[in-house]
This record gives structure tokens, sequence and C-alpha cells, in this order.
């Protein structure tokens, strides 16, 4: 019988034993329950309402669970989940092209560059089925074939069609069954819903988590909430980079909070930089626009070979000047490589001074082929909105002239550790979703995203949490006139005293764009040992400056969206910092994690899995002190780890 | 170009009034919200406080962002969010005029910042399929006539933005909660409940004080997911037969 080990002993995974296909199934028969008498008397607390979140407190609310979900938007309909395009994946094999639930987790771990948790990742496959049963009987709207039946596209890393889809809106239509789902539980009272409201700390007494301390965004007022137990759904932390394709208010506060309350961060350097982006046009730009990976499916991209033509108008470059550069170094999976190949492989191309556009950041995405084998409409009933986005944004018409794009930053792999059961190193806190490092390794794959959100919130947390609160149906409503929540709420408003407090020079928005600066000019697509060591402490000086010289007009008491940027921010600025550690010290090149100093001769990422196979978890070890670095080992018991190809 | 701006501040030292703002060097490149930045952080170096808009996404999805501009929801364009506006549709020296959402039941928090919450209790009020997790049969159990499935959608692609209200010269959220009607009304799933939800919804709507629909169909024109009016007339039909249908009580 296999178990697996770990090299730190603070970071115990908890993964069942037996083989990786039996592991989940033994886990549920074995899980404590929690009767439905004493549900009533357990209280959660979910900060975010995005996919992980609003399924989350969806599901335990019908359980019977009191929940409270806290999120900082005014309607938990708006979370970041919306703007998801392209799909979401799933083992249904309704195609009979040879999927299945093991080809699915092989194809995740392997895209993941072999950098992620084999039972979590099997467990996620095993569960994408039942996420779209569900979703179809909420009434999401996902594509379907003339017979009625549910059409599926594929996506980049993967050889069959698993991605069901809703145009190119499916997050928006997954967000939307979740909170419809979500909303029926906030009418029959066992949900209650905080709106307008920011999760700024977590409170830990006696070890374990018992609520949270939050801001009332429309009136300032500091709230104590106590609970059994508290989830953290609240995405991931791309808007680090000022720009990326994330929207303007998502942020890593929540996440970094608990953080510094103990909860470690595990693999803040892996970030995934989307390969089709719209690229940058001046530097008023606030967002980065994505055009979704399912364009990959029928677009192919190219430069062109001489550097002479690169401004020259694309309907006049031949065919035979063009290098379909994907294509010619990847035959086998061709435009749809994995993320992290297609955002090196364009950024290869510019740097080689092949890149096209006023500022040569740019490289073509191109249907003309795909308009003459399939006609216009068919084009334009696969990516219809898509094209009309684009040109609302470009400009130009993508059925004339070819799109241009360029990477982006889009979704960050790594976040707050969890074990098995999703709990972090705080006992009682929970993270799902972005927020958590769990599934996607060093790169995630296209539709993967909505399957984790999803996954962990409708079926997995709900049996996992159930493990935690068996134990707590003694304790008693958790009170707030504590010690503990007198020094956290107290910590919380010195903060924020703190901010509106300096009445220096510099804007919120001006230290966030140079902090982004700093981050993807030197912790970007590409890293090296130089630049991470130049941003650390370009990074810390920018922090002192924050702390110096920032303006925070208006009051403390009032809505104040300076403020809750101000908080953000800051925030930010010790995060940047911890991702360029963690990207300095994992000397070798995998996924999403490209350093210059580890790659072969053709220019692809070098693993170096006899050092780096772990997962690096990161310790808080306090504003003046190192973060202390604790692994956790990867065990492969069921794939061969190799070297991944797409040739 | 160099742009007058006419917009609405409401809250700290404003009692609720136009200001006027002059603004030089707008990149035609830029969308409607960056320009609104570019102001913001001119404020921001006078020490002056910063408008108040909402905002998120910026690419048309979320449904956070509002204003009327030059008395049109979402802007000048057809079918478009003010985020996805760009400033390359206006030209140099023209005034532009930025109000609120105004609508009863959209209380203004701040400047340009409205309580759009109302929405939130009429989905709460029966806008959902009642099916627990874990209860669904598998995906392909009820085949759909793919055109009924895409009109189901086109309802569903609502955002939520209010638009729709903000249009309507009676303030009415028959658009909004139309498609979320129509969306589930359409679906097989959504069958069993289809009476209940129309009935409780609409009550919610009218207990909101949303007002009267007068077919002027303002908020189709307006809104930016071109959401059709044919959904207020399917959710017409259903209350109608809804309420014949029930039960004396």
């Amino acid at each position: 019988m296999a178990t697996t080990t770990t090299s730190d002993a603070k970071l115990h995974s908890k993964t069942p034993e037996g083989n990786v296909s039996e592991k989940w199934e033994s886990y549920k028969g074995h899980v404590p329950l929690v009767s439905p008498n004493n549900k009533r008397r357990i209280d959660v607390i979910i900060v975010g309402s995005g996919l992980a979140g609003a399924s989350a407190a969806a599901s335990l609310g019908e359980l019977g669970y009191n929940v409270k979900v806290f999120t900082f938007h005014d309607s938990p309909r708006r979370a970041h989940s919306i703007a998801a395009q392209g799909g979401i994946n799933a083992a249904k094999n309704y195609q009979n092209d040879g999927d299945s639930v093991y080809r699915l987790f092989y194809d995740t771990i392997k895209g993941g560059d072999y950098r992620a948790r084999e039972a979590n990742v099997h467990r996620l496959a095993e569960v994408s089925t039942a996420i779209i049963d569900q979703c179809v009987a909420q009434g999401v709207p996902f594509a379907r074939e003339y017979g009625g039946l549910l059409d599926n596209r594929s996506f980049g890393g993967t050889q069959v069609s698993r991605t069901f889809y809703a145009r190119g809106q499916t997050g928006q239509q997954l967000l939307i069954g979740a909170y419809q789902a979500l909303s029926r539980q906030v009418a029959l009272g066992n949900v209650k819903l905080y709106n307008r409201h920011e999760m700024l700390d977590v409170v830990v007494v006696d070890g374990k988590c018992r609520g949270i301390i939050a801001r009332n965004l429309l009136t300032g007022a500091i709230e104590r909430h106590g609970a059994h137990a508290v989830v953290i759904g609240s995405g991931g932390y791309g808007n680090v980079f000022y720009l990326s394709t994330n929207a303007m208010m998502s942020n890593t506060t929540a996440a970094w909070r608990a953080h510094r309350r103990g909860a470690y961060f595990a693999n803040p350097c892996y970030t995934q930089i989307h390969p089709t982006c719209i690229p940058v046009s001046g530097d008023y730009q606030s967002k980065l626009t994505l055009m979704s990976e399912s364009l990959r499916n029928d677009g192919r991209c190219w430069v062109p070979k001489n550097t002479s033509d690169t401004k020259t108008h694309p309907s006049k470059i031949a065919e035979s000047d063009r290098d379909y550069y994907l294509e010619r170094r990847y035959p086998a999976f061709g435009n749809l490589v994995p993320r992290d190949i297609a955002s090196r492989a364009a950024k290869t191309e510019c740097d080689n001074g092949k890149g096209v556009g006023a500022t040569g950041l740019a490289v073509y995405l191109d249907f003309a082929d795909a308009i003459k084998r399939l006609g216009q409409k068919t084009v334009e009933a696969r990516y219809g909105n898509l094209f009309e986005m684009y040109q609302k944004i470009a400009g130009d018409n993508p059925y004339e002239v070819p799109m241009r794009i360029y990477p982006a930053v889009h979704y960050t792999m790594g976040g707050l550790w969890v074990d098995y059961e999703l709990m972090t190193t705080i006992p009682g806190l929970y993270a799902t979703g972005e927020a958590n490092f769990s599934d996607h390794g060093a790169n995630r794959l296209g539709a993967s995203a909505l399957m984790q959100g999803l996954a962990d919130g409708y079926f997995v947390l709900p049996y996992t949490i159930g493990s935690y609160l068996s134990n707590e149906i003694r304790t008693g409503p958790i009170a707030t006139n504590t010690p503990e929540f007198d020094k956290v709420e107290k910590d919380v408003l010195d903060r924020i005293h703190q901010l509106t407090g300096i009445q220096g020079k510099q804007s919120v928005e001006s230290f966030h764009r140079r902090l982004g600066k700093i981050m993807w000019d030197k912790c970007g697509m590409a890293r090296n040992a130089a630049g991470l060591k130049q941003a650390i402490g370009e990074i810390r000086e920018l922090r002192h400056e924050f702390w110096q010289d920032v303006f925070v007009p208006g009051r403390r008491d009032e809505f104040n969206p300076e403020l809750e940027k101000a908080w953000r921010v800051a925030d930010f600025l010790e995060l940047g910092e911890l991702m360029c550690e963690d990207a300095l010290h994992r000397n070798e090149s995998c996924g999403g994690h490209f350093r210059e100093e580890f790659q072969t001769e053709e220019g692809e990422a070098k693993r170096d899995d006899d050092n780096f196979m772990y997962v690096g978890a990161w310790e808080w070890r306090g504003d003046d002190a190192k973060p202390e670095l604790h692994k956790e080992k990867l065990e492969y018991e069921e794939i061969k780890v190799s070297q991944r190809s797409y040739k | 170009m160099k742009l007058t701006l006419k917009i609405w501040r409401q809250g700290g030292k404003y009692k609720g009034e136009f200001v006027t703002y002059q603004l030089d060097n707008v990149n035609e490149h830029m969308s409607f919200l960056e320009m609104l930045d570019v102001l913001n952080e001119q404020l921001v170096a006078k020490r002056e406080e910063p408008i108040a808009f909402e905002h998120d996404c910026r690419e048309g999805i979320c449904g956070t962002c509002s204003l009327v501009i030059d008395g049109r929801p979402h802007g000048p364009m057809q079918g478009t969010t003010t985020c996805q506006v760009h400033m390359r549709h206006y030209k140099d020296g023209e005034t532009i005029v930025i109000e609120p959402f105004r609508a009863q039941a959209f209380p203004v928090i701040r400047d340009l910042v409205v309580d759009r919450s109302a929405f939130d209790r009429i989905i709460q009020a029966g806008g959902y399929i009642s099916v627990n997790t874990g209860q669904a049969q598998d995906a392909n159990a009820i085949p759909i006539e793919k055109d009924r499935s895409s009109k189901a959608f086109d309802a569903a692609a609502c955002i939520g933005c209010g638009a729709c209200v903000a249009a309507c010269p009676n303030a009415s959220a028959m658009l909004f909660t139309s498609a979320k009607v129509s969306h589930l009304a359409l679906l097989p799933q959504g069958e069993v409940e289809r009476q209940r939800r129309v009935l409780s919804m609409v009550a919610q709507m009218d207990k909101e004080g949303f007002g009267k629909c007068s077919n002027v169909t303002a908020c189709e024109a307006e809104c930016p997911k071109e959401i059709s009016v044919s959904n207020i007339a399917r959710m017409n039909r259903e209350y109608l037969s809804a309420v014949l249908a029930s039960d004396v009580e």
C-alpha cells in the first residue's frame, strides 16, 4: 500500500491511502458526518461569491449549515468568474473520442508540468461529470446539437473534445446558475448575504479559525463575524501585475491576510500568462482583454518571416512569407499547445523582431482559412461575440484582418496551501477555487478553472468540511466579544488609520502601476536570478515609499473606494515580494514559471525533478523577517513522470 | 482631444449637483472609463475627492458599470456597456453629461453609484430551479431542441446592470424580470416551478417600487445585451396563465 509522504512535518496533505482511483470513494465512505440537527448549530463563513464561493454557499446551505457569504461586490453575480469565456472540461466522453476520467486526470497533471498533487487532480477529474449534470439541471443553457444533446469543443493541451460551453459566455452562465442556487438558499434563510462587505482579516482563537473582521463598504463600519469554519473563495492575485485580464477589483486581500495569520502560501510564482489577449495600446490602459483560447481551435498564429514585413499590411504578405510558428515547432498539437508554451512562443517571435502592430508586441491570429473551410456563418456562430468584442476594442474587423494578439497575465496557479480536505494550515480555515494552489500545478489547462471552482464548491468541500465540523457540534455559538477579536479588530482599525493618516502626495493608482511594471518586467513571462533580486529590492523600496507618501482621500466612515483600493494595493506590495522570492528559489523552469537560466537548446522549459518536485509553501514570519519555506514532496504513484512534449 | 464633462456629484460636500470638469489630452483609444480614471487621477493630484462610479470587469459582462451618458444608459452605442465605449466615438471640444441610473428602486449611494440590490431580491423570490447539489440526472437525459435552448440563452444573457430600468420612463423592471422568467420557462427543467416562479417574481418586482410597463420599449433599445421585449410578452402570458391556473385559496 503506497502512502504519500511529505518532507515537512507541518505540511500533512492527509491524502487517503489506496490506489489513486479509489481514494475519493474510500474517503467519502469514511469521512465523519454531521447530523442534520447538529448542522443547524454550526456557522460557516464564506468569503467570495464566484464559482467556488457561491457553489459552496449554496451546497452548504442546502445541507442545513448556517452560512454567511461576504462579497465586496454589490451583488454576488458580479464576481469575476462571470468573465470566463471558453468553457468547462468534463470527462463525459459524449463524443466517443476516447476520453475518460483517467485521461482528464493525466492531461491535467501533464499540463501542470508534474507539479500538482496526484490525488487532488484525480478527484477533480472524477467529479467533473457531476458538475455538468448539476449545471444542466439548474438551467445552464450549454451549447447543443440539432439532436438536442450537448455539444463539445476542444481546448489546448488535449486531443479530445471534452469542453462544454455556452457561446463565449460559459463563466457567466455557470456563475448565474450558482448565484441562483445561492439566491434560493438566501430566500430559505439558510444563507445570509453580506454584499458590499470586504473581509480584512481572520481571527484565530486557540489555534482555530473562528471568524473574520469585515468592513461594511457603505458605512465604513468594522464588523466582527464569528463562525466554526471560514472558507476563502476570493479568487486569484493576477492584479499584482496591475495590467491583467482580471477584473479591476480582483485582489489578494482575503488570502494574504489569512497568510499573515498563519496560512501558508504555496507556489506564488506560478502565474499563467494567457497567449491570446488584445495587446496594450497606451499607458492610460487599465486592464487587458482576453480573447478566448477556443479561438485557437480555428485560428492560426503567425508572424512574418522577414522582419522587414512587420509593418506591412498582413493581406500583402504572401503565404510563403508567413511563419506559422506553433504549427512548425509543435506539429502534434499545433495551435492547440498549452498556454504557457503558446505564450512563450509568441514572446520569442517578438523578441526576435518579428512582432507586428504599432508596438511590435503582437502576433497575428488568423481566421482566413477557417472562413474558407467552414464559411463565415459557422465561424460567426462559434466566435461571433468574441469577434465583436475584438472589433469594439481594437477597431479592426477580424473577419477581414487577422487579429493582433499578445500574452497577458490571466490566472494564478499558486495560492493558499491546502490539504486533501481543502483546509489551510490554520485549522478551520479552508480555501477553494483559484484562491488555493491545489490542482493545476505549474500551469492550468484551458477550461479547467471553472471545473475546479465548481468541483471544490459543489462536490468536494461539502464532504470534507464535515470531517472538521463533526468535532465542533458541542462548541456552541462563537463569541465575538473576546480578546482575540478585540486584538484583530484593533489591528484592522490601526491599519486603516495609518492609510488615511499619511496624507502623502502620490495616488494609490500610481503605486499599483509601478508595482505592476516591476512584476511584469522581472517576474513575468521569463525570469532570471539577477532580475528577481533587483525586483525584490525595488518592491521593498516602493512599499516603504507607499507607507510614507500615499494619498488616500475621503473619510474612513463612509463609502470610500480609494481607501478600499489602498488596502488592496498595500497587500499586493507584500505579495509581490514573496512571488519574486519563490521564483528566485525555484532554480528550474516548469509550466508558467520560466527561468531563463534553465532552458533546453531549443528554448523549452527545463525541469529539475530531482531537486524541485515539491510544493513550495511559505510561512509568514513577520514584517521584517524572511518568510520560511516548507516543502511538500510530490509523489507520483499512478503517472509516469516524463518530459512534457507537445511536438 | 479636449472635453467638457458635466458630472452628477452627490454625497460628501455635494448635496446633489452637476459639476463641470475640463479634460485635456484625451486619447481616442481610451475607453470611456479610462477617461474617467484619468480625470480622477487629476482630482486626486489636486487633493479633491475622486468621482465614485462602479466598474469591474471592463469587458462588458459583469454588469457592474452603469452611467447615463448624454441621456442614454451605457452611452451612445447599440448593444454596448459603458466600459466598452471608446473615446474614438467622441470629437474634440464635445461636452458630455454623465448621470447615475435614476429610479426610485435604485437609490443613489454616492455620485454615480446606485444601489441595485432590488434585482437580487427579485431573483431570490423565485429566479431559480430548485435542485439541490447532487440531485441531478445525467446531463444528456433530457434533450432540448437547439433553437429553444438558444432562445433560453438569449434571455439568460442578461447581465443585471439595470439599464432597462434607467431607460424606462416608468422605471419598470419588466425586461430584467421577464428575461429570467423566460430563460427558465423555456427549459424543461424549469417547468415544475413555472407558475409559482412568475407570480412570486412579479410580486417582488412590484414590492421593490419599480414602475409598470407601458410598452415604450426603450428598455430593449438601451439593453447592452440586446434582450428582446418579446420576453415581456412571454412573461405577461406566463403570468396570466399562472393566475388563471392557480387554486382558489
